[in-house]
């Protein structure tokens, strides 16, 4: 079908840098806050807004100029693309009181910077999901490092600065070490860098540079922290929490995933790398990350240093779904997103509520804190069940199809791994939930009277919380948003 | 009238330095009205010429109306009048920019100063838009004598380093000369054009060769090519701020112009490319020059002086990318020329509005300063991103035509150099952030109090619009190369002047 020329795409990524001006010049936080929330709204009402034109089999799209002859600064909504953009623009909402809450609560310094650099985030994230090609992704890739950078370092501490050192170091090593000179051989062998179908590649090399140029992007795209590339995450946890909750469990990781993503299905294409078998070999790529993160979880005690190993886990995850190439994997990559997003802003949210209510961070100081929090750590469970992929969450549903897209691929190993991944995640979050709630009146830490987090902290876990159960009764549109992208992947 | 536009680049500043010289005696606030009225007519000049040059062809234009081989002749095709834009656009938003500078530092020499200054442009035009070596060469003398003086006006370190740089630059013109002699002696002419055309009938190849040699070595000397930079970063650094954000972003930049104009104009592609046999070395000694000049702009401890080492680095970039010898290359070359030039204007401006500030300019004095100096931060970020490459800030436009230039030809070694040097960069640039972001440690609060002290209006505009061009020129990237640079570069390939 012919494409819709349409502004809307465009729209949705400047919204939000469009009101930084006046961010920077509201002299009363209220005032900042609420063109914040217009700003949010805003970018989910046009995004929301383009889906049945998507759901109808359309695509939007919107050319901006040419950058190189062949690749122009385009701008095109798909399927896979509007279900990123609807998570990330839909939690930015969410997270936006959340950050009200946190930021007042805790007194943080700055927060004028903070609610600025978090609106460019955002038009990053957006600006990703919706890219026609791979420069302009990679344009939008690397204004969204440089705009967290003020975000992790928010503290403008020691360890801020040696966080911020490493997160640059790692991030800034992939994308200009490893993609951009692969994205170079790539346009040098195909004469443009727009996503195909059926892969933009497919045909034109042979088995050994495609392993190696496969690699450069898959490592390149260090956001997806693929182990050994994932160091910077754990470090990235000194900053605020609600940038931890969605720029590293939503927003930045998932653009790193999304990433690695259309390289694997639009620009290798499933056929070629089928053929040349590296499907299984990312898959072990992916599962080797899956089972070290969560062993390493397992061991941490400050939570969310422990909830940032269990996301790089869940995030290979989404790379196993596209490496297995086929119908319900693929599939089931693309609904991770949306499901684990849900599922790991909860936690998130919940960590941060408890250290504004209590100033605790580490999970052996949490012992009897569901007395006095029932409301967070309730959500914190939900949560919980649906990292770990169990009915009635939405993390069920994914994982449910990562499950028939193993077997689908023939890989017995890996339906193994998930499973053996989905115990390792209960045993790492569960017990959190057990010290919290059953425990003597002797070895509880906390009074036993509810003093939760402020408004503006609790209701944004709750909600999320509820929404990661709505899912997996109503998993649309990400359902056929996923169904739809791949069919047009896998070009039936 | 209008035929007469092109002499309207050379000599409106030439006879407006005899103008203010003269005014700098008798009311000296008339210096710097002058010399951007005259800076503003030969924008405009340049912008018409352009404009014709890309609707008609070619222009030649001859002095006085005597024809070549005995009169002097211009010819100003799609190169010339890009570089002759370049030129007058920096010197314009510089001279803006450190008005109040200029007059606080050379309070009772302003005539002098505004003198030099447009005498240097004056050159550096003329380099430029001539179409005789000899010419090139005088030009070449005005516009250094004027910049070894501009350089050296600030005091006894700056005098000191400015000689260092008259010896050596005196040394790369002589070369330079000597290589045309040369020329004069097979040929007979000075012509660019009538020279191009009679050197392929020559006989005595060897004697083409020396010429060829001794004019490169001379250029690269005057280009700052490592390791014959040694004269840059002392004379860039210890330079009042005015003269350097004038000098540093020009000088170079025309050289390699002069390197591009006498290679394939004179001598023609397949002699430089092929009958030389240069290629390889002058790419590896490219590579060497990026590595080298990273590292040493990594062991600085002055803000200027690492700029200066960047500066060697970019050379290193475009004197390679030229060497690769395809169209890709040479094309990366212009372009990076073009935007190189604004991104060293634009660090050079920061470099000087911070000065205007903390009078300082190591490292350890940088402490806060993104809190007090919010926008000359952003725009030192901007050029910074620039710098490293990163989209969509021009410089990535650039090194994207290098980066592909380099893999087409097989010197995948070139390629490295630049990704390795973007990284380093990166450190590079990163280091000024985090002393500037984070230090003092642990007292938010009462640094919050400090307030703004930013720069001057008059400095703190020209900087960000100079810093928004850098965005520009990303976004119209392509259309700079399909419109100009591409019929400038095919035209020397083809060899159709």
């Amino acid at each position: 079908m012919i494409p819709i020329v349409s502004v809307k795409p465009l729209i949705a990524v400047l919204v939000s840098l469009a009101v930084i001006p006046v961010l920077i010049s509201a002299r009363k936080p209220n005032v900042r806050e609420a063109w914040t929330f217009a700003a949010a709204f805003g970018k989910f009402a046009i995004v929301a807004s383009m889906v049945p034109a998507v759901m109808a089999g359309r695509t939007l799209e919107f050319s901006i100029t040419t950058l190189f002859a062949g690749i122009a600064f385009k701008l095109e909504v798909d399927a896979f693309g509007l279900l990123f953009a609807l998570v990330s623009s839909f939690l930015w909402i969410v997270t936006s009181a959340y950050s009200i809450g946190y930021m007042r609560g805790l007194d943080e310094h700055s927060q004028t910077r903070y609610f600025c650099y978090f609106a460019a985030a955002l038009s990053a994230t957006i600006g990703v999901a919706f890219s026609a090609n791979l420069l302009t992704m990679y344009i939008f890739y690397e204004i969204l490092s440089l705009s967290t950078y003020p975000l992790v370092t928010h503290h403008q501490d020691r360890e801020a600065r040696s966080s911020g050192r490493r997160y640059l170091l790692y991030i800034m090593v992939g994308s200009i070490g490893l993609v951009l000179p692969a994205m170079v051989i790539v346009y040098l062998l195909a004469g443009t860098l727009d996503f195909a179908a059926g892969g933009l590649l497919a045909g034109s090399l042979s088995a050994v540079p495609a392993l190696f140029l496969l690699l450069m992007f898959v490592f390149g795209f260090s956001k997806a922290a693929i182990m050994p590339v994932h160091a910077w995450l754990p470090a990235a946890m000194v900053a605020p929490t609600p940038v931890s909750a969605l720029l590293h469990a939503v927003a930045v990781v998932k653009v790193g995933v999304f990433c690695v993503f259309r390289v694997i299905t639009e620009i290798f294409g499933p056929g070629m790398l089928h053929d040349f078998g590296y499907g299984p070999l990312l898959c072990a790529i992916a599962a080797v990350t899956i089972l070290v993160s969560s062993f390493i979880a397992l061991s941490q005690d400050n939570l969310k240093r422990r909830l940032a190993f269990s996301t790089i886990g869940q995030l290979s995850y989404i790379v196993l779904g596209a490496a297995l190439l086929t119908q319900s994997g693929m599939a089931g990559g693309m609904l991770h997103i949306a499901m684990h997003a849900f599922g790991k802003i909860t936690l998130f949210f919940c960590a941060g509520a408890i250290v504004v209510a209590t100033g605790v961070k580490n999970i052996s100081e949490m012992t009897g804190i569901g007395k006095q929090m029932p409301a967070t750590m309730g959500a914190f469970f939900i949560g919980s069940l649906s990292v770990i992929g169990l009915p009635p969450c939405g993390g069920f549903i994914s994982k449910w199809h990562l499950a028939i897209g193993t077997i689908e691929a023939d890989q017995l190993i890996m339906l193994a791994v998930l499973l053996l991944s989905s115990l390792l995640n209960a045993a790492y979050f569960l017990p959190v939930v057990y010290r919290a709630f059953f425990c003597t009146e002797s070895e509880s830490l906390f009074a036993n009277q509810i003093k939760e987090a402020p408004g503006w902290c609790l209701a944004p876990p709750v909600l999320t919380a509820v929404a990661s159960i709505l899912l997996f009764f109503y998993p649309q549109p990400f359902l056929g948003l996923s169904r739809l992208a791949v069919t047009r992947i896998l070009g039936g | 009238m209008s035929s007469q536009i092109p002499a309207f680049i050379i000599v409106v500043p030439l006879l407006a330095a005899l103008v203010v010289n003269i005014a700098g005696w008798a009311r000296r606030s008339l210096c710097f009205p002058t010399a951007v009225c005259a800076l503003a007519a030969a924008w405009i000049s340049t912008i018409i010429v352009m404009l014709r040059v890309s609707r008609e062809g070619d222009i030649i234009y001859r002095m006085a109306g005597w024809d070549p081989p005995w009169g002097i002749s211009w010819h100003i095709d799609h190169l010339n009048a890009l570089i002759l834009i370049l030129i007058a656009t920096v010197a314009l938003i510089n001279i803006v920019a450190t008005r109040s500078t200029a007059a606080q530092e050379f309070p009772d020499r302003l005539g002098i100063f505004y003198c030099l200054y447009l005498l240097f442009v004056t050159g550096v035009m003329g380099i430029v838009i001539t179409g005789d070596v000899f010419n090139l060469y005088v030009l070449l003398e005005i516009a250094s004598l004027s910049g070894y003086a501009l350089l050296g006006m600030g005091g006894s370190r700056a005098s000191v380093s400015s000689l260092n740089y008259l010896f050596m630059g005196t040394i790369g013109a002589s070369l330079y000369l000597f290589g045309t002699g040369y020329l004069y002696i097979a040929t007979g002419s000075l012509n660019m054009v009538d020279i191009a055309s009679i050197l392929p009938t020559l006989e005595n190849i060897s004697l083409i060769k020396v010429s060829f040699v001794l004019c490169l070595v001379g250029l690269f000397m005057k280009m700052a090519f490592f390791p014959l930079h040694t004269w840059l970063p002392n004379a860039y650094s210890h330079a009042p701020g005015p003269s350097a954000s004038l000098i540093a972003p020009l000088t170079t930049k025309v050289m390699l112009y002069v390197m591009i104009r006498v290679a394939l104009t004179i001598y023609q592609p397949d002699f430089a490319f092929s009958q030389m046999a240069l290629q390889d070395i002058v790419v590896w000694l490219a590579v060497i020059a990026i590595i080298s000049g990273s590292i040493l702009a990594w062991k600085q401890d002055r803000l200027k002086r690492m700029l200066a080492y960047i500066i060697v680095v970019e050379v290193g970039y475009m004197a390679g990318g030229f060497w690769l010898g395809n169209q890709t290359g040479v094309t990366g070359a212009v372009l990076h020329i073009v935007n190189d030039a604004m991104m060293t204007l634009c660090l050079f401006l920061t470099a000087g509005a911070i000065a205007s500030r903390i009078n300082a300019d190591a490292f350890k004095h940088l402490q806060g300063l993104f809190r007090r100096m919010p926008f000359t931060m952003t725009a030192f970020m901007v050029a910074a991103l620039s710098i490293i490459g990163v989209p969509p800030t021009c410089g990535f436009f650039s090194k994207w035509y290098l980066l592909s230039g380099g893999i087409e030809a097989g010197h995948y070694e070139f390629t490295a150099a630049l990704i390795i040097s973007s990284l380093i960069n990166v450190l590079l640039f990163f280091r000024v952030v985090e002393i500037s972001y984070y230090e003092p440690f642990d007292n938010h609060q009462e640094n919050e109090q400090q307030g703004i002290q930013e720069a001057s209006l008059d400095m703190l505009l020209p900087l960000l619009a100079t810093a928004g061009l850098l965005i520009v020129l990303g976004f119209y990237a392509h259309s700079l190369v399909t419109w100009i640079i591409e019929p400038a570069v095919s035209s020397l390939f083809t060899g159709s002047l």
